[in-house]
């Protein structure tokens, strides 16, 4: 019995990490990769593919937190959450010799601000958040984030938002022109009380149905991302994304390595993977939003060069990106937040 | 913890030699299940009630009563005014008490007749009709509310037949209210009050029911006089296990509700996987629904012990 008991023991030893050389092991927003791209993956290095997903960066924040570092490779937070797991030291760094790709970054999107230099991420995708609006229901203008926070009668009651506080937190402050993280009381209290009128409104709150709800026409227009609107658009609904005056959030994804990765020379191989131009194209192909990859052009659909939704207007304003405040805002964020869905 | 007690069998013959002994060791997976399933959760819960929040999740080793003061005190939106009782997770939990305890009245209503009906087919029959009951659940809880969505939506079915059959000019809205989440409450539990009744009802001696009509009472009497009494352990039994899932519910109030107003459970979900990120207020509030559970538990059976001796 005990040399079974031990034989079993060694046969698992030896197969733990043969197995675990071909695995990797994804953490993923819903919706974000096209499955043929990851097939493409494991056949290229005979590797078997994993791979769950989340809804908002917080989500995947409080899986890691809860005891799933560890099990997954590679993540992908929007810029201030890079900057958030790098802070909390969830994050594995690599050098430019182990993912050679890098040099195909576009220069613009190698020294950010979340991650100087790329030691722990790639860029993935970057767009935008704002709103979108069905034409059939409303067809005055759209350039204002008065259409969701203070809508004309047309669209009340059937509005949308995203179930998401540091997006809805963010453009209610863009409307009011109060600056992010502020301490300010006046100002806090000024958009919490904007916030509270404006739920009147709303008809829900919901990240993953945003695009649904407006393909169904049960929301009239709805806050979304712009190439989660584009989606929608062409999957017949009748919408415009909006670039509104007063500003709107912009964001890059990216791909981290995770501390603790069980695979991470897969993890490498796959962020080496993302960097080639064709699989960049793939992606962007696939969600509708802009790769940060250089070369990418050939491989893009002939719809994306046009679209509205990645070729802002002329006079459409620079977006914002969402800063990481400091706990004591954060706190005064979170109470606003209560305050609105209580 | 009956078996615990000398064996039954001990009293007529010779007892078995090395019977005793093997009790104790023989009670111990069930003493595992109940320590590693229910205690050390439940327990981790209340510590973690007890501790200071982490910043963005997680927890600070540090005891603190931050989570309870919360819960009951309203410090104003900057924590410096004067405490004053906190009505918004009182008013978060009243709203949950009150859609489970309206789903949990809806399913008795329509499952107590459901579970007449099948109880009283012939004994063939009775089976497959109690099978019919769990097809709809083979399908998963989220495709099920999803589903839902689809047929109450605006331009959906429902309200095409409505406005179809001339009952409605424009589509009754439905998605996003309150309706809607008792639709889906209601849905997703009505088997847990139909199977527990239909189970008292075929037990029930229908010649009790034929006594009370020789006796003169009517339909009526006869039911809330013989028939209930006689099936409440499983009208008891439905209840609970309606209203206790529906008080805990974020599914339907999510997808059929709009997700605009916190129930509890989607109130301690955000705790822990949303942006507020408190798992020590997370955990204070799934303290006390527990706790107020445990106290609707515990004055149910005090009245069931108090009716079992009189």
């Amino acid at each position: 019995m005990t040399r079974l008991l031990a034989s079993a023991a060694l046969a698992a030893a030896l197969a733990g990490p043969a197995l675990a050389e071909g695995r990797l092991s994804i953490y993923h927003w819903f919706e974000y990769i096209p499955q043929e791209l990851l097939d493409k993956f494991a056949a290229e290095h005979g590797v078997t593919v994993t791979m769950d997903t989340y809804d908002s960066n917080e989500a995947m924040l409080a899986a890691l937190k809860a005891g799933r570092l560890g099990q997954y490779d590679v993540a992908v937070p929007a810029d201030f959450m890079v900057q958030i797991m790098r802070d909390e030291g969830m994050l594995d760094s690599f050098t430019p010799e182990e993912v050679p790709n890098l040099v195909n970054i576009a220069p613009e999107w190698i020294d950010v601000p979340f991650d100087p230099g790329r030691r722990h991420s790639i860029p993935y995708q970057w767009g935008s958040t704002a709103f979108a609006v069905n034409r059939d229901v409303w067809q005055g203008e759209i350039d204002t984030l008065a259409i969701i926070f203070d809508p004309p009668p047309e669209l009340s009651g059937r509005i949308n938002v995203l179930d998401s506080q540091n997006e809805v937190l963010t453009l209610g402050s863009l409307y009011l022109g109060i600056p992010q993280c502020t301490t300010d009381r006046d100002r806090l209290r000024a958009l919490n009380d904007m916030l509270l009128a404006a739920k009147r409104h709303w008809a829900s709150f919901g990240s993953d149905t945003a695009k649904d709800v407006l393909v169904s026409g049960d929301a009239a227009a709805g806050m979304i991302y712009n190439g989660f609107s584009m989606k929608a658009r062409e999957e017949g609904a009748n919408i415009e994304y909006a670039w509104p005056k007063e500003g709107y959030v912009a964001w890059m994804d990216n791909v981290v390595l995770l501390k603790d990765a069980p695979n991470r020379e897969n993890a490498l191989k796959f962020m080496n993977f993302l960097l080639e131009p064709e699989n960049a194209a793939a992606v962007t192909n696939y969600a509708r939003y802009t790769s940060a990859v250089t070369g990418v052009e050939p491989f893009l659909d002939e719809a994306l060069k046009s679209s509205p939704e990645v070729n802002p207007p002329a006079d459409a304003p620079a977006g914002t990106f969402v800063e990481a405040c400091p706990q004591e805002v954060q706190a005064l964020y979170d109470a606003i937040w209560v305050n609105l869905k209580k | 913890m009956a078996a615990a007690g000398p064996a039954p069998g001990a009293a007529r013959g010779p007892a078995v030699p090395g019977d005793r002994p093997l009790t104790l060791p023989l009670l111990l997976p069930a003493w595992a299940v109940i320590g590693v399933f229910l205690v050390v959760p439940v327990g981790l819960m209340v510590v973690y009630s007890f501790l200071t929040q982490g910043f963005r999740g997680g927890v600070i080793w540090e005891f603190s009563l931050a989570a309870y003061d919360r819960f009951f005190l309203d410090r104003g939106l900057f924590g410096d005014e004067p405490p004053r009782l906190e009505w918004t997770y009182i008013a978060v939990f009243w709203r949950s008490l009150w859609q489970a305890g309206l789903a949990t009245l809806t399913c008795l209503i329509v499952g107590f007749p459901t579970a007449w009906f099948i109880a009283t087919r012939p004994a063939r029959s009775r089976t497959a009709w109690a099978f019919l009951i769990t097809v709809p659940y083979w399908v998963n809880l989220l495709i099920r509310t999803v589903s839902l969505r689809f047929l109450i939506r605006d331009q959906g079915p429902v309200n095409q037949a409505l406005i179809a059959l001339g009952l409605t000019d424009a589509p009754i809205q439905m998605l996003n209210t309150d309706f809607a989440v008792q639709l889906g409450l209601f849905y997703s539990y009505l088997p847990f009050m139909v199977l527990p009744i239909y189970a008292a009802v075929e037990r029930y001696d229908f010649a009790l029911s034929e006594a009370a009509a020789d006796l003169g009472a009517s339909r009526w009497v006869a039911l809330r006089e013989v028939v209930i009494p006689s099936v409440r352990p499983g009208i008891v039994a439905g209840c609970l296990l309606v209203f206790i899932p529906s008080l805990g519910a974020f599914l339907a109030p999510d997808l059929l509700g709009g997700a605009k107003t916190y129930m509890i459970g989607s109130l301690i979900e955000d705790q822990f996987k949303g942006s507020l990120g408190n798992w020590p207020f997370g955990a204070a509030v799934s303290v006390i629904l527990l706790s107020m559970v445990l106290v609707a538990l515990l004055f149910y059976a005090r009245n069931q012990a108090r009716e079992g001796r009189a």
